[in-house]
């Protein structure tokens, strides 16, 4: 059985298709969760709501990125794997060094145990996703 | 504790999203991400039982949804109200986007995204029911 290899280069094809599936989904989970808590308890801990709906913010952009493809798309999504990367890894050891700086749950903290630690493969899936199909820009 | 875990496996008889239809859609949602995950896995795109399954998916659903609100017009309340309503939207839109990309993308990846959401829906319908009974005890 011979398979024809389409050349993989898109970001949006085939198994991309699959991490913006992933993307919309924690894109949908943390902008809800952001709105929900921002509207009906901000003064509770403001540090972990605002951090929630940037979070939310990158994941929204980082599925648009990987959607849109192309140059300026694989940029964008680019810097948001990134910075989710940096974001995830920081806010889980700050959220273990010091308890009292995150009072409610984020996205991000404990690494992103409270969703089966996705927010920490998810970036690390995506950087690995854009240096496979890097030859497109 | 016992009496506690008593009340409110009592009280969750109550609830309109726990009930042999709740638990249909678990059942089906995984029984659908194996059979997706085997497509996956063969390199087949998705099948018509994975479409179909989809549909029924949502149907059920859309059951539990409309014995949500049935449940309101009766005059009770889920235990939080903003956070079960964003679930209740999510869940419903589930099956659709998992339509969408899948036909979107017909190779093994399509079987993967199914199979993906397919492991997020069950996720969802477990804290929809948390959230009406957060009160219920």
């Amino acid at each position: 059985m011979v398979e024809t290899r389409a050349p993989e280069r898109a970001t949006n094809k085939g198994p991309g298709r699959l991490l913006i599936a992933v993307y919309i989904i924690f894109a949908i989970a943390a902008t809800s969760r952001a709105g929900l808590q921002i509207a009906t308890k901000f003064d509770e801990a403001p540090v972990a709501y605002l951090l929630s709906a940037l979070a939310a913010l990158i994941y929204i952009v980082a599925a648009v990125g990987l959607a849109r493809a192309g140059h300026t798309g694989r940029r964008v999504a680019l810097a948001c794997c990134s910075v989710e990367l940096v974001g995830v890894v920081g806010v889980g050891i700050l959220s273990l060094a010091d308890r009292a700086l995150f009072p409610d749950e984020t996205v991000w903290s404990g690494f992103g145990s409270g969703y089966g630690y996705v927010p920490l493969v998810l970036p690390v899936l995506g950087l690995y996703w854009l240096w496979r199909t890097r030859h497109d820009a | 504790m016992n009496g506690t875990a008593l009340t409110t496996s009592a009280a969750a008889g109550g609830s309109p999203v726990d009930g042999i239809l709740a638990t249909a859609t678990i059942v089906l949602s995984l029984v659908l991400a194996g059979w997706a995950l085997v497509a996956a896995l063969r390199h087949r795109s998705p099948d018509r039982t994975q479409f179909v399954g989809l549909a029924v998916l949502e149907l059920a659903l859309l059951g539990l949804a409309v014995a949500a609100l049935v449940a309101l017009g009766g005059g009770e309340r889920p235990g939080e109200p903003g956070a079960f309503f964003g679930y209740l939207l999510t869940l419903v839109c589930l099956p659709p986007l998992a339509w969408v990309l899948a036909r979107m993308e017909p190779t093994r990846w399509g079987s993967a995204i199914v199979c993906a959401v397919c492991l997020v829906t069950p996720v969802v319908v477990v804290r929809l029911q948390q959230t009406w009974e957060v009160l219920g005890g």
